[in-house]
C-alpha cells in the first residue's frame, strides 16, 4: 500500500517537472507584468492576445501556416491513399521491396537533404515561394503516410469491395461507399500527422522561404524571439499559445480516431 | 492474367505522383549532395557557377577540421544524453511506474508529458529560454532551496539543449514502453514471484530482456530523429556559447548558408546523411518480421 504511495508522488512529480515550463507559458500569455519567472498573473489581461491578432506580420504568417499545411496534408492524403491502394490490395511481384523502401525512407533525417534541396530550388528558380515549400513538405511526409495508410488499409475486410464489385460498382463508387468509410478514422489519422508535422516544420521554410511575407508562423516566431526576446515575454507567449492550439486541438481529435496502441501506424507491432 | 495486367498499370499510375514527388525532392537532392560535396561549388561569388571537380578534396579538408570533429563529438554527447540515455530512461521510468495504477491517474500524468511532445519545437525554445534564464522558473526555484542562479544557457549550455530534448522527446519513448510492457507475458512474470524473485528480479531478469525488441526500435526511431535536430538547439543557443552545442546540423548550416560554402557544407550533409541510411538500413532488417 506505501510503495504505490511513493510511486504515485513520483509520477505527479515527475509531471510537474514536465507541465511547469507550459503553465509557465500560458500565464504569461495573460499576465500584464509578465516576466521570465513562474507566476500567477496578478493583473490578468487579454492584451497580449489583442497585439498579436493585430499585427498585420503575424495575421499573415498564421494565414501562410494555415495555407502551407491544410493543402500539404490534403495532398499527402489523396497521394498516400492512391499509392498504399495497390500496396494494399493488388498482388504486385514487388510489393515488398516497394515496401521496405518506403520503410527505409521514413528513416532518412531530412536535415541531410536541406543544403542540396536548397540548390535544386534555386537552380530552377522555384525558392521562396509557398508552392514549391509546400511540394516538399509533402514529399517529406509521404514516406510515413503511405505506411500508415497501407496499414489502415490493410485493416478493411477486401471481400466488402469485392462483393461491391460483384455487384457493379465501378472504382469510383466502390472507393465513396466502401473503402472511404471503412478507412476515415485512418485517413483522418494520416491528415492530423501531416498537418501537425508541416505546421511545426522550422528548418524547412526557414531554408526555402526569405521574403517576410511569405514566412509561416514557425519562422515568424523564430524571428520575433530573436528580435525582441528578451523584451516582451507576454506578447511573444500569446503568440505561441496561439500557434501551439491548433496541433494541440488535433492531437486531441486524433485521439479519438485511433484504436488503443495505433499511435505509431506499422512502424511497431 | 489480363486482371494482372490491368492491375499493374492501375498500380503504377497510383504510384506516379508519390514516386514523382520522392524523386525529384528526396532521392535526386540526396544524389546531388553526394554529387556536390566532390566539389568546391559556393552559394555566391566567383565558385557559385565556376565550380570545379575536387575529388575528395572536402572529405579530407574534413577530417582535419576541428570545429567538425568539436561538433561530431556534441552529437554524439547530444545524442546519448538527451535521447538514447535521457528519454528512454525517463520514458521507461515513466512507463514502468504507472503500470498498475488506474486510468484515470495513468491518463492525467501521460498527458502532462504528452503535451510537451506536441508543442512545436521553437515554442520549446522559447519555453526553455525563459525556463533556464538567470531571472527564470528554475533558478526562481533553485532560490527557495538556497541556491544560487545558475546562467545556464551560458555555463551550461549542452546540459540545457539536454534538458530541453528529453522534456520534448520523452513522450514517445514512453508511449513505445507502455505498449511493450503491455506485452510482457503475465503468467511469467507471476511464475517467477512464486519462485519468489524480488521487483528487480524481475525487471533485470524479465521485463527487460523480454521488450528487447521494443527497445531497439526505439533507439533506432529517436537516434533518427535526434540526429536531424535542428530547430529546437538553434533558436535556443544558436550553437553558441562558442561552439559549444554546435551540433553536426547546425555546423552544415552555418558552412553552407553561412558561408556560402555549399561544397563543403554537402559534404558535411552526406557524413550525416550515410549515418541516416546505415541506421534505415538496420531499422529495415530489425523490422523484417513485421512485413
Amino acid at each position: 500500500m506505501k510503495k504505490t504511495h511513493i510511486t504515485s508522488l513520483a509520477l505527479i512529480f515527475i509531471a510537474l517537472l514536465f507541465i511547469l515550463p507550459l503553465l509557465w507559458l500560458l500565464f504569461a500569455s495573460f499576465d500584464l507584468e509578465a516576466s521570465m519567472a513562474f507566476q500567477v498573473p496578478k493583473q490578468f489581461t487579454f492584451n497580449h492576445y489583442i497585439k498579436t491578432v493585430t499585427n498585420p506580420l503575424n495575421v499573415s504568417s498564421f494565414l501562410n501556416s494555415c495555407f502551407m499545411s491544410l493543402s500539404q496534408s490534403c495532398l499527402v492524403v489523396i497521394i498516400s491513399l492512391l499509392a498504399a491502394y495497390p500496396l494494399s490490395r493488388f498482388n504486385l511481384k514487388r510489393k515488398t521491396t516497394i515496401l521496405y523502401g518506403i520503410l527505409f525512407l521514413t528513416g532518412l533525417p531530412i536535415t541531410a537533404i536541406m543544403v542540396p534541396v536548397y540548390l535544386t530550388f534555386f537552380n530552377l528558380q522555384i525558392e521562396n515561394k509557398l508552392w514549391s515549400t509546400t511540394l516538399f513538405l509533402v514529399a517529406t511526409s509521404l514516406p510515413y503516410s503511405i505506411w500508415m495508410m497501407k496499414n489502415f488499409l490493410d485493416g478493411v475486410p477486401f471481400a466488402l469491395e469485392e462483393a461491391a464489385s460483384i455487384d457493379g460498382a465501378n472504382f469510383s463508387q466502390r472507393l465513396r461507399k466502401v473503402i472511404l468509410p471503412g478507412i476515415l478514422p485512418g485517413t483522418s489519422v494520416v491528415f492530423i500527422y501531416a498537418f501537425s508535422a508541416s505546421w511545426g516544420n522550422f528548418f524547412v521554410p526557414f531554408i526555402l522561404l526569405s521574403s517576410i511575407e511569405k514566412l509561416p508562423a514557425s519562422v515568424t516566431i523564430f524571428q520575433f524571439f530573436n528580435s525582441y526576446g528578451q523584451v516582451i515575454y507576454g506578447e511573444l507567449a500569446a503568440f505561441s499559445v496561439l500557434y501551439t492550439l491548433p496541433v494541440l486541438v488535433l492531437y486531441i481529435l486524433s485521439q479519438r480516431f485511433m484504436a488503443n496502441g495505433f499511435a505509431f501506424g506499422g512502424a511497431i507491432k | 492474367m489480363i486482371k494482372t495486367k490491368k492491375q499493374k498499370i492501375t498500380a503504377l499510375l497510383f504510384f506516379l505522383p508519390a514516386f514523382l514527388l520522392l524523386a525529384v525532392f528526396y532521392i535526386a537532392p540526396a544524389a546531388v549532395s553526394i554529387f556536390y560535396s566532390f566539389t568546391n561549388k559556393a552559394l555566391a561569388g566567383l565558385n557559385a557557377d565556376n565550380w570545379t571537380w575536387i575529388g575528395i578534396q572536402n572529405y579530407s579538408d574534413l577530417l582535419r577540421d576541428e570545429r567538425f570533429w568539436k561538433s561530431f563529438i556534441n552529437t554524439i554527447i547530444f545524442l546519448f544524453g538527451s535521447a538514447i540515455i535521457g528519454q528512454q530512461v525517463l520514458g521507461f521510468t515513466i512507463a514502468y511506474l504507472m503500470r498498475n495504477k488506474s486510468r484515470k491517474f495513468r491518463r492525467v500524468i501521460g498527458s502532462c508529458v504528452l503535451l510537451c511532445w506536441v508543442t512545436p519545437e521553437v515554442v520549446v525554445s522559447f519555453v526553455f529560454f525563459a525556463y533556464l534564464n538567470s531571472n527564470g522558473s528554475l533558478n526562481e526555484i533553485l532560490g527557495f532551496l538556497g541556491l544560487g542562479p545558475v546562467p545556464w544557457l551560458f555555463n551550461f549550455a549542452m546540459i540545457s539543449i539536454i534538458g530541453a530534448n528529453i522534456w520534448r522527446g520523452t513522450a514517445f519513448s514512453m508511449m513505445m514502453f507502455q505498449s511493450g510492457l503491455d506485452n510482457v507475458p503475465n503468467e511469467i512474470l507471476e511464475a517467477a514471484s512464486i519462485d519468489g524473485a524480488n521487483k528487480t528480479q524481475k525487471l533485470f531478469r524479465i521485463i527487460i530482456p523480454s521488450m528487447k525488441g521494443s527497445i531497439v526500435t526505439n533507439t533506432v526511431l529517436i537516434t533518427l530523429s535526434t540526429l536531424g535536430l535542428f530547430g529546437l538547439i538553434y533558436a535556443l543557443t544558436g550553437g553558441g556559447p562558442g561552439m559549444d552545442t554546435t551540433t553536426i546540423p547546425i555546423y552544415m548550416y552555418n558552412k553552407a548558408f553561412k558561408s556560402y560554402q555549399i561544397g563543403y557544407g554537402t559534404a558535411i550533409a552526406t557524413i550525416l546523411l550515410i549515418f541516416g541510411i546505415s541506421l534505415s538500413i538496420f531499422y529495415v532488417r530489425a523490422s523484417k518480421h513485421d512485413l
